[in-house]
């Protein structure tokens, strides 16, 4: 049996720039605001974004940016992802009716190929992958499929995520995959994460303060710019999109 | 319709297996459409038609076959089959499902026990089950 959707991945994201996979050791480290943030700040920038949510199980995108997901995502040789905040936005969410989707290990891989092989981009400078966290299916599909991905570390000084982060890295150089660099996020007073990047010789693509009030901005993207989280996020996409060969 | 995406994908993994084997032109095809999935025959055959001209498939014989799907509750071992729970499914949760088949977990549950943890046994999605080459 030969699974013919492996082929069509890669045929959708030949006119991909730029594929970056923001990826994390923990839960709960901000990743799929960071995704958010980044996708809405590069397409300011004057970018082709494109957004897709990987986290199945965590689905937030779509909160963070108050899409709508009523309608099914329009059908044309495969399927168009809507235009949400100026770029282009796909979620199982559009599928799911944002219902509880429980899934085992092979049917997340399955849910995963086959929405990489029907989502057309078309031609854009980057592709944000909002990945849930661990070193799960998503992340080994990613690794397998996405050869070419440019992987951003979502990390916390809290000494909780440190040991995971380290593992994360580890397995990213090992597998000799393009590490951007590492975000920290929720930074109170100290940064951690900078040790550890100098150690793994990771480039440390910034801190961003702990902002108390960015929950008041979910929902409301162009708030989420005006905010601190929103201008240090925006120092890093700036460095992201001059770390381009390009 | 999404049939053109996985005709394409199709399409592809015809034509790298040819060239592995380096192979003259491609005979025959045959092509599994998993019931869930409920993609069009029509739609998928005259795609594949459309895409193969002026490659070495372009007198390749697609020939498709369509497989019943079969459900196995992982909880209490309980076998059904799509049919047996179609009317637990609306229009719009069968077009999701024909999208992205796993979301069948969101919608449908064992109908013995309940338990959404099940597997899908057969009758999925679309695969290639024989590729028939000339050297």
């Amino acid at each position: 049996m030969i699974d013919p959707r492996v082929k069509a991945i890669e045929e959708r994201t030949k006119d991909v720039k730029r594929i970056i996979p923001v990826v994390s050791g923990k839960g709960g480290v901000g990743k799929s605001l960071v995704s958010a943030t980044l996708s809405l700040i590069l397409k300011d920038m004057g970018y082709k974004v494109g957004l897709l949510d990987l986290d199945f199980h965590g689905a937030s995108a779509h909160i963070i940016l108050n899409a709508d997901i009523s309608k099914l995502p329009e059908e044309e040789k495969g399927v168009i992802p809507p235009e949400v905040e100026g770029f282009k936005f796909m979620s199982i969410v559009f599928y799911s009716e944002d219902k509880a989707t429980p899934l085992r290990g092979i049917e997340i891989s399955d849910a995963l190929i086959e929405l990489m092989a029907i989502t057309r981009w078309n031609t854009l400078d980057f592709l944000i992958i909002d990945m849930p966290p661990g070193m799960g299916d998503q992340l080994l599909d990613i690794l397998r499929f996405l050869k070419r991905g440019e992987f951003v570390v979502v990390a916390t000084p809290s000494p909780l995520t440190i040991n995971v982060v380290q593992k994360l890295l580890s397995l990213l150089i090992e597998q000799k995959m393009k590490i951007l660099g590492i975000i920290e996020n929720m930074v109170r007073d100290l940064s951690t994460i900078k040790k550890i990047a100098a150690e793994k010789n990771v480039e440390y693509l910034g801190e961003v303060k702990f902002d108390p009030n960015i929950d008041r901005s979910i929902g409301r993207a162009k708030d989420i710019l005006t905010t601190n989280f929103g201008r240090d996020i925006k120092k890093i996409a700036e460095k992201i999109s001059r770390s381009g060969d390009y | 319709m999404h049939e053109w995406a996985l005709a394409d994908g199709i399409l592809k993994t015809v034509l790298e297996f040819a060239e592995k084997h380096n192979a003259k032109s491609v005979k025959k095809v045959t092509i599994v459409l998993g019931e869930l999935q409920d993609v069009e025959l029509e739609i998928v055959e005259f795609a594949l038609n459309e895409m193969k001209k002026g490659t070495i498939a372009q007198n390749a014989e697609f020939s498709f076959k369509e497989e019943e799907a079969i459900f196995k509750c992982r909880n209490c071992g309980y076998t059904w089959k799509l049919k047996d729970v179609e009317n637990k499914l609306n229009g719009e949760m069968r077009e999701d499902i024909h999208f992205v088949p796993d979301v069948v977990h969101t919608f449908i549950s064992c109908p013995k026990c309940g338990s959404r943890d099940f597997e899908v046994v057969k009758g999925r999605g679309v695969y290639i089950s024989e590729i028939v080459v000339e050297d």
